[in-house]
């Protein structure tokens, strides 16, 4: 029971990073259509950008919240000067280009920062409590913490404010809210802007603990995002936070108890990732737009 | 319209003479580029059936590659068996994986679909790494009936026949004609295909699905037959890359590599056209092997730039992105918006040239 507990707060800690960055994949997905390769690369850049700050001096409290403006910028220019071009060709069309930036980001980030990993000082202290053998450390719970107030914030956005109307109109039909003077192209900046935005505080998220910082930190997370988004449904921000857990806590408890070396299921061994991609097999085989993704009718 | 019909058979012909003549001409290491160009492209007229005229996205062909590849290196590894027999073998095999893994198409639409289809991609790794015993037992298998290093000393070793040898020196130019061949064979099957009662279905279902079944084709047997075809050629390509390398294994960020190389291929040459997978193959393959000489060729290019082998994936990124600005659908479809235009220029009145053809 204690290592169940134990090992479900670890699933729900990394799951919580899956989370940030598939809020990310969601919403520029909700705000523009596009599914972007190039998320956890941009998240990448910030987070090297948030080394290097630390390295050079600055207290992690304040390197954070840099890093996440450096986000936003980044995603407001790569919107502004790289997307904007093909928003109107095919989808496929624009998943090629976001490839070809997540390419791009991955060798200039490892060009001007090193192929060697960096160590970002902690931002969650190493604090921990024992409740009935559990041992609790605080990162999973800041991250949890963090995880709700960043969908209290998007949703406060999103639904209350004249800004989170203008993106949603924008998203449901662009040529009306462009009719009524919604600047259509300053929305879809927005969109990406924010978005890179939260990728950054994800990408912050999952060094938090101290954790390595390499070029191929966020291919890894990238897969679980996807999985995450697909899982929620790919224009529900809930979906993902669920997906996101869901992913992390199948994870967990499938190295913890399906893969042990010891009295785990032996056909299992070495390849855990059977089991999120074949719950996302099985949720899409159900819900073919995910657990809380909207079904689109098509008019015959 | 039969001069079109003349032009593209020329254009073809000419097209042969000079992949049949690039290993006589060009030294191992370009021919290998070449050849990479031709299995990629070979992967890439598979995936075209899926993407291009059904509209199916798939990220995870580089899945099927390597199964194909695989199947061949271990039935030559293990059982002795020579390189052209099991290319019946993975055919079976792979039409049978290709269908499974497209039960999902089924009900899994769009990007949803696509991301099973990374989980694929995902997943191969692992499972190689769990089942496959190769060299030292990691999940490397390399034939040595195909070991670039050995001529003729092991039996069943892929090597040019006595009939050949007159025009053959090398047996590494004899894979690339394998290798060649091969993608010709692939190319007349998929272009029949396509063009026939097959690839119509296929456009309907991809266009409108409930249209499509009224008029009597029936969406989930396309779907899966798409998806079955598609991962056949995948399968195919990597025999022929086991052939060209000698080597079958698999990375995960390989295998993902692959799988979005494909696409690109597809994308980057015309979806849904005949040529166009073909010419994205050499064009991704050719990029990707020197695009960094190219950019390094350029006069007064600063050396913090030309010296660090780190930034070929950010050229390579950067092509791409430019590749689709200017050409949004492809190299075929921005040819023929050109050769229209100029069409257009030399018919007298300004005409289109199909109202001027009849």
């Amino acid at each position: 029971m204690t290592l169940f507990v134990q090992q479900l707060l670890i699933g729900i800690g990394n799951g919580v990073i899956y989370a940030s960055v598939a809020l990310a994949l969601v919403l520029i997905y909700r705000t523009t259509g596009i599914l972007n390769f190039a998320q956890g690369e941009m998240a990448l850049v910030t987070t090297y950008v948030l080394w290097q700050l630390t390295d050079s001096g600055v207290p992690i409290g304040a390197a954070v919240p840099l890093a996440v403006v450096v986000g936003f910028v980044m995603g407001a220019l790569i919107e502004r000067v790289i997307v904007r071009r093909v928003e109107e060709s095919s989808a496929l069309t624009v998943v090629i280009v976001t490839i070809g930036m997540f390419l791009a980001a991955n060798s200039i980030a490892q060009f001007f920062f090193g192929s060697d990993s960096k160590i970002v000082p902690r931002s969650i202290p190493d604090k921990a409590t024992t409740i009935a053998d559990v041992k609790i450390t605080l990162q999973p719970i800041a991250l949890a913490g963090l995880l709700v107030l960043e969908c209290l914030v998007l949703w406060l956005l999103l639904q209350r404010t004249k800004l989170g109307l203008a993106l949603r109109a924008v998203s449901s039909n662009p040529d009306s809210s462009r009719l009524v003077g919604i600047s259509t192209g300053t929305m879809l900046m927005a969109g990406w802007a924010i978005a890179a935005a939260l990728g950054a505080l994800g990408g912050a998220a999952a060094v938090s603990g101290g954790e390595a910082l390499d070029a191929s930190l966020m291919q890894r997370l990238l897969v679980f995002a996807f999985a995450a988004a697909a899982i929620g449904g790919f224009d529900s921000p809930l979906g993902a936070v669920v997906g996101g857990i869901i992913v992390g806590v199948a994870n967990a408890m499938t190295t913890t108890y399906l893969a042990d070396a010891n009295n785990g299921v032996d056909w299992l061994k070495g390849i855990t990732l059977v089991v999120p991609f074949g719950l996302i097999a099985l949720v899409l085989l159900f819900r073919p737009t995910g657990l809380f993704g909207r079904r689109v009718v098509e008019r015959v | 319209m039969r001069r079109d019909h003349f032009v593209a058979g020329a254009i073809g012909a000419v097209a042969l003479v000079v992949l049949l003549w690039v290993p006589q001409y060009f030294d191992a290491d370009q021919t290998r580029v070449v050849a990479q160009g031709i299995i990629l492209a070979t992967a890439a007229l598979g995936l075209n059936v899926l993407t291009g005229y059904n509209g199916q996205i798939s990220i995870g062909h580089g899945a099927f590659f390597g199964v194909g590849a695989y199947t061949t290196a271990i039935l030559m590894n293990d059982h002795g068996w020579r390189w052209l027999p099991t290319i019946p073998v993975v055919i079976v095999l792979l039409a049978v994986v290709g269908a499974l893994a497209g039960f999902p198409a089924l009900r899994v639409k769009g990007l949803y679909l696509a991301l099973v289809t990374l989980g694929l991609a995902a997943l191969f790794p692992d499972l190689t790494k769990r089942f496959v015993h190769g060299v030292g037992g990691t999940n490397v298998v390399q034939p040595p009936t195909v070991s670039p290093l050995l001529r003729g000393e092991v039996p069943g070793i892929v090597s040019t026949p006595k009939w050949a040898e007159r025009f053959v020196d090398m047996d590494d130019q004899w894979r690339y004609y394998m290798i060649l061949a091969t993608a010709i064979v692939v190319f007349v099957i998929v272009t029949n295909l396509v063009a026939g009662r097959f690839g119509r279905a296929l456009v309907a279902v991809r266009d409108h699905e409930t249209a499509a079944a009224v008029l009597g084709v029936n969406p989930r047997r396309i779907k899966i037959a798409a998806f079955s075809l598609s991962a056949v050629f995948a399968g195919i390509a990597g025999s022929c890359a086991v052939l060209q390398s000698g080597t079958a294994n698999a990375e995960a960020t390989e295998v993902f590599q692959q799988s979005i190389y494909f696409l690109i291929a597809v994308v980057v040459g015309g979806t849904a056209t005949r040529v166009g997978p073909v010419i994205g193959g050499f064009v991704v393959a050719f990029l990707q092997e020197w695009l960094t000489d190219w950019v390094n060729a350029i006069p007064g290019i600063p050396d913090w730039v030309s010296e660090r082998p780190v930034l070929t994936p950010a050229f390579f990124g950067i092509a791409l992105i430019l590749l689709m600005y200017g050409l949004p659908d492809g190299l075929v479809g921005g040819g023929r918006r050109i050769a229209a235009r100029l069409r257009r220029r030399s018919t007298p009145g300004g005409t289109t040239p199909r109202t001027a053809a009849t």
